[in-house]
């Protein structure tokens, strides 16, 4: 489900709204992942702590949010934009693609925490097509 | 965790099931670490485990939200966010735009109807099973809803409870409403066939 020029500029704005909490958001997104899809602790069984409070947890968060920030400005070419990031989850990390989803639905349930009256179904709709785009071009180099 | 089948005699599982259960056993986080389980007999196969912490979870949800204000938002985000759901209500008049949505009285009362239902399993979370088994088939027989559409329904209602509820969805909590959703949408696609 390709993404519109309403879409990008949807979710351009949006992220506006959103910069100063990325952080937080990215936080908090991955902390619950962990917890309410307990099988996607299986890529993090390295870590000593996986509750939301762990401080890597926490700053692992911190750090994909970086990246969706990142790529909301390469949503013109997310296949090129995201491809090295592609490799390395294809050949080094391996992540199953089917676990994308979970990570975006936490992050749209961070977001609907932090700004409930900013997320609109409208608003959503445009994220939820931009994190799919997302999850496709990150799974690009898989095979 | 014990296995039993929907005649209510022990499976004994074979090497990789022993070994997926082990691994959910290790992996499972318990939201209190006094385990007080209680078992119940649910879809299929499996027993459904409630902790007590997750019990007062869904609970905690449910009196916290308004349903009357719940059900409508999530029902229009649900064919907003998915358009392709619009198929199933072509007797409800405008749903040609947002605005016509998130106004139209028909698409509120659904809203309504659907967290009322909700509510049946609240109050029945150890017989969820038998508690949709009517609904289910109607949703196959009579209405023909892809039962995929429940999952992205599902999700709707938690990002909409997520914007009312904000510290008072904690993860835990968002992991026990999460878990209580899916028993509920895998009972509704139960008796397609």
């Amino acid at each position: 489900m390709s993404l519109t020029a309403k879409d990008k500029s949807t979710v351009k704005t949006f992220w506006g709204k959103i910069a100063g909490k990325t952080d937080e958001l990215g936080a908090e997104a991955l902390g619950r992942m962990l917890i309410v899809y307990p099988q996607t602790k299986t890529y993090f069984s390295h870590w000593a702590d996986l509750s939301p409070s762990s401080a890597q947890v926490r700053k692992h968060g911190q750090t994909i949010m970086g990246a969706v920030t990142d790529a909301v400005g390469k949503m013109d070419d997310l296949c090129g934009g995201l491809a090295s990031l592609s490799e390395l989850h294809a050949s080094k990390l391996r992540v199953d693609p089917a676990n994308f989803k979970f990570l975006f639905h936490c992050i749209m349930v961070a977001i609907a925490l932090y700004f409930p009256g900013d997320f609109t179904p409208e608003v959503q709709v445009s994220v939820e097509k931009f994190f799919q785009n997302l999850a496709f071009a990150l799974s690009d180099k898989y095979r | 965790m014990r296995l039993v089948s929907h005649r209510g005699g022990e499976i004994r599982p074979t090497r990789s099931v022993r070994a997926r259960v082990a691994l959910a056993a290790r992996l499972s986080l318990s939201l209190s670490h006094t385990h007080t389980h209680t078992h119940t007999h649910c879809a299929g196969s499996m027993v459904v485990d409630w902790t007590e912490a997750e019990r007062r979870a869904v609970t905690y949800v449910w009196e916290k939200i308004d349903i009357d204000v719940i059900g409508p938002q999530a029902v229009a985000s649900v064919l907003i966010v998915y358009p392709w759901t619009q198929r199933y209500f072509g007797a409800f008049g405008n749903i040609s735009s947002v605005s016509a949505i998130l106004s139209n009285p028909k698409v509120a009362a659904h809203g309504k109807v659907v967290l009322n239902a909700l509510g049946l399993a609240v109050k029945n979370m150890d017989n969820i099973k038998a508690t949709y088994a009517k609904l289910s088939e109607f949703h196959s027989e009579k209405v023909n809803v892809d039962p995929d559409n429940f999952r992205l329904l599902a999700d709707c209602i938690t990002i909409v409870i997520a914007t009312k509820l904000g510290s008072d969805f904690p993860p835990d909590v968002q992991a026990a409403w999460h878990k209580f959703l899916d028993i509920v949408v895998s009972a509704l696609s139960r008796e397609y066939h």
